[in-house]
């Protein structure tokens, strides 16, 4: 720990937003004091969470409870979580979604009103600008959540293609929901207590569902997804609300639902197999090679038309050179950047995520390999310090998903 | 301890750095020596017993690996002898003697949540036949050890 771990937490804002040079020159030289707050700074702080820098924001990385003890929570009872840092946003007017269309992946307009997906922004030769979670609303509106380390690059690449877009008399306007703040809430109680605090029933709301209701008194966007592989939901509730919001559901679920960090948030999504942009996803990356492809609508693969769709529609066809699968290995966890060998000792890519899965006493990882060497129960060799231990390839996710979906 | 680069860049953010200590401050045992790389050493005749403080393990959080050196393997004041991995980081642990590794704690293989339970008794890492006594020093006692975990903390 030596040279101090609040630098270390430097890094990953650094890296996060290395494409921002301005931004990298303030985060870089700022202080604790210069760090966003979220409205539930001090509710978390009130709570004994252990605040952190993330992504140029104070964050509760825990509480209390260890990071094994709140993941195993999560799956047995439930969590919640501030997502505040996360930038959500709504494009309106009546051409947003062929506006959107030419910068994500996703079939939007051949999603239901008031359903939504996870998609991918990418650039011109493919590669993973960041991924999103996007959401139908109606014809003229949609919401999308991006996440907090790259919202100043996402912010400036929507922009700059909307101006070109409306200069053209298209018709969209964006509106940035820094108004409000975000709770996601996890697990198998979150629909029961989530269900005290509102008229609406969650039985007819499934994953990947998004409703505008009313949520213990006030005006909230509801979406039935999340990051740790359970069921849940991400509310979006106006800032003045957001503390009263997160008392009422921990109260609710008389103590079972407990707050909780960014740690256990790590490790519940690398349990669940999900992606972390700027770990397992990243600029030079393909959704393709990152084992998206099924989020390529129907659709935008016979039409294209996004950026990069050549590179993207000729992996589909041809298959990629590398892609993303999961590990199971022995000795220490693997952690990113550790080499992947095949059992002859060679190189065949490198681990993007890994630890020890609290749910499964495992260490899990996930990384790139050539192609060929992707197929499950592949044996591979992990290089941790110098040592290589044995690992297999295996499909994820790791613990099973529990979405909410209909029967 | 050390964080080093092998950890990963998503793991440095889980590297518990508090500056928000709402815990209050780790015990440290009066009657050890001190590193301030968070190691404790506790001097016997000429063997030395090793481990990592209160302190380290409670920033550490839940450790579920521990790489200890081989029995008989030489090491050197300041240099790693090892490595403690808690959930989400990998840190190296730092020999605060010099001297050969005379035994290492092997139930920590089966049991790395012992440095958790009990970082001064049931979780020490090695112990050590000490090869130059006055290196026990230049290490902190108790009370300056305290005051570095408290100054450390307040940084943050």
């Amino acid at each position: 720990m030596r040279g101090g771990l609040w630098q270390l937490g430097q890094s990953i804002t650094r890296r996060l937003a290395q494409t921002d040079k301005k931004t990298i020159a303030r985060r870089c030289f700022a202080s604790e004091a210069d760090l966003k707050k979220t409205v539930l700074y001090d509710f978390h702080v009130a709570n004994g969470g252990k605040m952190v820098p993330f992504a140029g924001w104070s964050m509760p990385i825990q509480y209390k409870d260890s990071i094994m003890e709140s993941t195993i929570n999560c799956r047995e009872n439930g969590s919640l979580f501030d997502v505040s840092h996360m930038c959500g946003l709504s494009l309106k007017g009546k051409d947003s979604i062929p506006f959107l269309e030419k910068l994500v992946i996703a079939d939007v307009a051949g999603l239901a009103d008031g359903t939504g997906t996870l998609t991918v922004f990418t650039n011109e030769k493919g590669g993973a600008i960041d991924d999103s979670v996007v959401t139908k609303v109606t014809n003229d509106h949609v919401y999308l959540v991006v996440n907090a380390g790259c919202r100043d690059k996402d912010l400036a690449h929507i922009e700059e293609h909307m101006k070109s877009f409306k200069s053209k008399g298209g018709d969209v306007s964006w509106h940035i929901h820094d108004e409000r703040s975000l709770l996601a809430l996890q697990g198998p109680l979150a629909a029961p207590v989530l269900q005290h605090l509102m008229k609406e029933d969650l039985s007819k709301i499934y994953f990947g569902d998004f409703r505008i209701l009313d949520i213990n008194g006030s005006t909230c966007f509801l979406t039935r997804t999340g990051y740790t592989g359970e069921d849940g939901f991400e509310i979006s509730v106006p800032s003045e609300n957001a503390v009263d919001l997160a008392k009422a559901i921990l109260e609710k679920s008389e103590g079972k639902v407990r707050l909780t960090g960014l740690g256990a948030r790590d490790s519940l999504r690398l349990e669940a197999g999900l992606c972390l942009y700027g770990n397992d996803m990243e600029q030079h990356i393909t959704p393709i090679e990152a084992g998206l492809t099924w989020a390529v609508g129907k659709r935008r693969r016979a039409e294209g038309g996004f950026l990069g769709a050549d590179v993207i529609l000729k992996q589909i066809a041809d298959g990629p050179s590398i892609r993303r699968v999961g590990f199971i290995s022995s000795g220490p966890p693997a952690r990113s950047h550790s080499e992947i060998q095949n059992e002859k000792g060679a190189n065949i890519g490198e681990i993007t995520s890994g630890g020890f899965s609290p749910c499964l006493k495992k260490n899990i990882a996930m990384g790139y390999v050539k192609s060929g060497s992707h197929k499950n129960g592949t044996k591979v060799k992990i290089v941790v310090r110098g040592k290589s231990y044995d690992g297999v390839v295996t499909k994820m996710p790791f613990v099973p998903t529990k979405y909410y979906k209909p029967s | 301890m050390a964080t080093k680069l092998w950890a990963s860049r998503a793991a440095s953010y889980f590297r518990i750095s508090v500056f928000n200590n709402t815990r209050g401050f780790a015990t440290v045992a009066k009657n050890l020596k001190y590193a301030d790389s968070h190691e404790w050493v506790k001097v016997d005749g000429n063997v030395a017993t090793v481990g990592i403080t209160d302190h380290a393990q409670d920033h550490l959080g839940d450790v579920v690996y521990v790489e200890l050196p081989e029995v008989g393997a030489g090491v050197t004041q300041g240099s790693s002898f090892g490595a403690v991995e808690s959930v989400k980081a990998t840190s190296d642990v730092y020999s605060p003697v010099s001297g050969k590794v005379v035994e290492v704690n092997e139930v920590l293989n089966d049991s790395p949540g012992m440095i958790n339970g009990s970082p001064y008794e049931d979780g020490w890492l090695m112990k050590v036949e000490v090869s130059n006594k006055d290196e026990l020093n230049t290490l902190l006692d108790a009370d300056q050890y305290t005051k570095f975990c408290e100054a450390e903390d307040a940084k943050h």
